[in-house]
């Protein structure tokens, strides 16, 4: 009933990859995104090699050096962005924080796909009871918040295993969190194609040939539906890097001796007060830009590969 | 004067690839109380000459130009609020699908009495009152009970009753009826068809009847305009035209019609299909689809001619009564 | 309507029963509680008494129904830290984040109805084409960003507004604490239901313009038009009365979110309310507190479910109650 037809988008064939490519070459503002975006990923990716000092050593924690502003103000080049009231290079503990932000994210969004992919797909193919089931599960799922149910798993997993041992988990309880909690929507998107694909003539033919439903699913289906799936996976890992940054805010993220661009600013929060702008509003602009350009990006492809915009 | 005076009306829709026509040069006349059919397949512009005449064409149409006269009074030239005026109140309309006109969530009483009171300031206990009258009009059952209920708790003929009593609610001068029946089912359409007829004749209100459905025509309409592709081809009064089509593309639809066929035998189709929009042809529309066209068709569009039957923009029309007027002087 | 209520009631217990197993599991995995209650300096023997006493030495069956029966009481336990009756202590703090959590509702709704309808109504003027580009940066600035940005402006470096608190409360019928009343109390509010509401603003304003789009290009929308009714009627009754069907949904689920939210709002405003309460409870591994936040907060999913059911069957006319929800 909710998944009407309209929904369904085309295959991405050559010409029209082409078509939209072209299309995505004129949007000055969506070529500015992805360059950024792609910025930020070498920039995370090369983090070890380019950054200035390597903020994980303790070596680099001088509290000589604590909260000097950055080099525009205190002209002190060895510190382009400031230091930390630990002393620690903000540059390089943003590069870094990046990196981790980025892979939490990227990881989380991995596994929300392959579980929704999985649960979608199955459900739309077995249909019956088992699709009945799952999108129950969803529908449930969905009504509790993301960030509710992260923030009541984190906060048990930390009381059970005393905070120590979970700083040493943090990330990986992150991303299982954080990647398990937001799975329904994978899993409408690609049950609602497949319903309407099952459908088509083409899927009957594979049937009739003998080709079994493992095949029919991931050979013909799933590619049938990558648009979709390339909008949500684009806003999905920007929403993981926020859920990210909120938890470690709250303290129930990375821990402060391993930041994400969350934890450095719950930490430069404190120092707000104080007049050390600059630990918490630099970060806060980094989270914030990376977000934006990949909603931006998001939204473009949503209006450029969705059937229901692209039709008119 | 006529109620309602088209002249060389020009409807466009702007869109990104340019200017595309929709209506070409629409004229045509309608008298107080006379009821006329616009007649052709879907998408030669009826339904858009329809909603042009109130201004309500879907966004990004617009009128070019041309002139619309009610009562003398030009209509192309008011404002939005000034046409809200007209709109319901002189000029009703009545829509294809009654499943989708009604408003889902807002009572049919309510969407009665705010037709009313939009127009006529009443309080609501007199607005309800002429809209229980206008329920047993058209011949609703148990109006003081329909009038509480909601759109899904009516059948589809119900629904287009209510639709007529809105209408009709404020005595307008002409109704435009949009394919009023297409939705329903087969068995309530002529009743529907009658209801309608009847109310228009009861309170003298001109009707503009869009379809194309030449059964449902004949039954109704006194005169009948043939529209292909933007333009009216013919026009005439309805039975003459019936009996005698005069433009290729009209014989074409008649003979298309399943009663026209002999038992047993294939149905007669017009070959080919209309052209869109985008690619207009050259000269008179019909042209690729006409079995008499000439090279003169593929050049220029015709002109209107009175064939003694109706007037029709044909060449061939046009040759044979030449021909006929000269073998009458020899 | 009866079976709308069985259902809700069914759901209720559910809810209860997740989450009271929830907090069982904290409960008995933390520690050993003969030690807490009674220190280090003791035999093992009297150890072992206590124990038996207490029916640690039950299986974990009877023991949970023992805690289960306790928790519909409304029996957590006392809170480690403020050694008083958790639920209590969770109670207290409820008016607290109730009048936040009202206060940027209020907001939403003031703001995102008419922001929403205006750019669908002109969408191509300036003011709409602004208001769907500040929602686009809306959208990706997290919520505590939001926060440390307006306490940063308004009350450090402007010193317009108190930076942290709830200021002056009244308390009402004896039982309720409100910051509604006194202008200290409404000037504390300022900022943070603020920045409760900016984060879930641009989400609302952007799902009502393109829900008034799609129902502005309906048919009855245009047999509206053609009824010659005023274009405030179509706007305000016609159409907004359809947009705010889908609208009433989402806002349901986004209840969750909400109730996540208010926690950092009151982490960065220091409000004293249920959210920083509980996030003190687990840096202080306080479980009974954990375990009554839990419960509250699952009573707060409940009641606004139903809640959204009863105003969603009430606009529209055409579901029936029974076969809606969960």
């Amino acid at each position: 009933m909710k998944y009407s037809v309209k929904e369904m988008s085309l295959p991405i064939s050559k010409q029209r990859f082409k078509h939209i490519w072209n299309g995505f070459l004129s949007d000055k503002l969506a070529v500015l995104s992805l360059v950024i975006f792609i910025f930020y990923c070498v920039v995370a990716l090369a983090a070890p090699l380019i950054a200035p000092f390597d903020p994980y050593d303790p070596q680099f924690m001088d509290l000589e050096n604590s909260e000097i502003p950055p080099y525009w103000i205190s002209g002190d080049d060895r510190f382009l962005l400031g230091t930390d009231a630990q002393g620690r290079d903000l540059l390089s503990t943003i590069l870094y924080g990046t990196r981790l932000s980025l892979s939490i994210g990227l990881l989380a969004v991995i596994i929300q796909a392959g579980l929704g992919i999985f649960i979608g797909l199955t459900a739309g193919y077995a249909g019956g009871k088992l699709d009945n089931f799952f999108m129950r599960c969803a529908d449930i799922q969905l009504s509790f918040s993301t960030m509710m149910i992260a923030i009541v798993f984190l906060a048990i997993f930390q009381t059970l295993f005393g905070s120590d041992y979970y700083q040493q988990l943090a990330m990986l309880m992150l991303i299982l969190v954080i990647g398990l909690a937001e799975w329904p929507l994978f899993a409408r998107t690609i049950r609602a194609s497949v319903l309407a694909e099952k459908q088509k003539e083409y899927v009957d033919a594979a049937r009739i040939m003998g080709i079994g439903p493992m095949r029919i699913m991931f050979k013909h289906i799933l590619p049938n539906t990558m648009s979709p799936l390339l909008v949500i996976f684009t806003i999905q890992i920007a929403n993981a890097i926020v859920a990210e940054a909120a938890l470690s805010f709250l303290g129930l993220g990375m821990p402060v001796s391993e930041p994400s661009l969350g934890s450095l600013i719950s930490i430069g929060f404190s120092y707000v007060f104080s007049g050390a702008w600059w630990i918490c509003i630099i970060p806060s602009a980094t989270l914030i830009l990376l977000i934006l350009v990949m909603n931006l990006l998001g939204d473009w492809l949503r209006d450029h590969l969705n059937p229901k915009i692209y039709k008119d | 004067m006529a109620l309602l005076d088209v002249s060389n009306l020009n409807v466009c829709f702007g869109l990104k690839s340019g200017l595309v026509k929709a209506l070409y040069d629409v004229s045509f006349r309608l008298e107080r109380g006379e009821r006329i059919a616009l007649v052709g397949e879907s998408g030669a512009g009826k339904s858009i000459l329809g909603f042009s005449i109130v201004n309500l064409i879907s966004k990004p149409g617009f009128i070019e130009s041309g002139s619309i006269k009610l009562d003398g009074k030009e209509l192309t030239s008011l404002s939005n609020r000034q046409l809200r005026h007209v709109r319901g109140k002189r000029i009703a309309m009545i829509f294809q699908d009654p499943m989708m006109t009604l408003n889902p969530v807002i009572s049919v009483g309510i969407q009665m009495v705010e037709a009313i009171r939009s127009h006529t300031p009443m309080s609501k206990k007199d607005a309800k009152k002429i809209a229980l009258d206008r329920l047993a009009q058209v011949q609703i059952p148990s109006p003081e009970l329909r009038f509480e209920q909601y759109p899904h708790e009516l059948s589809g003929g119900m629904r287009q009753r209510v639709i007529i009593a809105v209408a009709m609610i404020l005595n307008p001068d002409i109704i435009i009826a949009d394919e009023p029946t297409t939705a329903l089912d087969v068995t309530i359409q002529a009743e529907i068809l009658e209801l309608l007829k009847h109310m228009c004749e009861v309170c003298n209100v001109a009707l503009i009847l869009i379809t194309h459905d030449l059964g449902v025509v004949s039954r109704i309409a006194e005169r009948t305009m043939v529209m292909y592709a933007g333009r009216i081809v013919e026009e005439g009064p309805t039975l003459e035209i019936i009996n005698d089509p005069q433009h290729p593309y009209t014989q074409g639809l008649l003979s298309a019609l399943p009663q026209m066929a002999l038992p047993g035998q294939r149905l007669n189709q017009i070959e080919g299909s209309m052209p869109s929009l985008m690619n207009h042809p050259k000269g008179c529309a019909f042209h690729p689809r006409c079995k008499y066209a000439t090279e003169k068709c593929s050049n220029a569009q015709p002109n209107y001619i009175y064939s003694g039957i109706s007037t029709v923009a044909c060449y061939m029309v046009e040759d044979m009564l030449e021909e006929f007027s000269e073998y009458r002087d020899l | 309507m009866l079976i709308f209520l069985l259902r809700r009631l069914f759901q209720a217990c559910v809810v209860l029963t997740v989450i009271s197993i929830l907090s069982f599991v904290i409960q008995d995995s933390l520690g050993d509680p003969v030690r807490q209650m009674v220190g280090q300096s003791i035999s093992p023997v009297e150890i072992e008494k206590i124990r038996e006493e207490q029916g640690l030495n039950d299986t974990k069956f009877e023991q949970y129904t023992r805690y289960a029966s306790n928790v519909l009481q409304g029996d957590f336990g006392h809170s480690y830290f403020y050694k008083e009756p958790a639920l209590d202590v969770i109670l207290k703090k409820l008016p607290a984040t109730f009048e936040l959590a009202f206060s940027a509702i209020v907001i939403i709704i003031l703001v995102s109805v008419p922001c929403g309808i205006y750019a669908a109504i002109r969408p191509k003027n300036i003011l709409a084409k602004f208001l769907m580009f500040s929602s686009t940066i809306g959208l990706s600035v997290p919520i505590f960003i939001v926060g440390i940005f307006l306490l940063y402006t308004f009350s450090i470096e402007l010193q317009w507004t108190p930076s942290f608190g709830r200021g002056d409360t009244v308390l009402v019928l004896g039982i309720w604490e409100t910051g509604f009343l006194t202008l200290d109390g409404l000037s504390h509010l300022i900022l943070p239901s603020l920045s409760l509401a900016i984060a879930l603003l641009p989400m609302f304003v952007r799902l009502i313009r393109s829900e008034m789009l799609e129902v502005l290009h309906s048919e009855y929308v245009k047999y509206a038009w053609a009824k010659g009714l005023s274009p405030a009627r179509i706007y305000f009754v016609h159409a907004l009365k359809n947009t705010m069907l889908p609208i009433i949904t989402i806002g349901g689920i986004q209840v969750g979110t909400l109730v996540a939210y208010t926690i950092l709002t009151e982490t960065i405003f220091q409000w004293p309310g249920m959210g920083s309460l509980f996030l003190d409870a687990v840096n202080r591994v306080d479980s009974p507190l954990i375990s009554a936040y839990l419960m509250v907060v699952g009573a707060i999913f409940v009641i606004s479910n139903t809640l959204v059911d009863l105003i969603y069957g009430y606009i529209n006319p055409t579901v029936r109650l029974a076969s809606h929800g969960l």
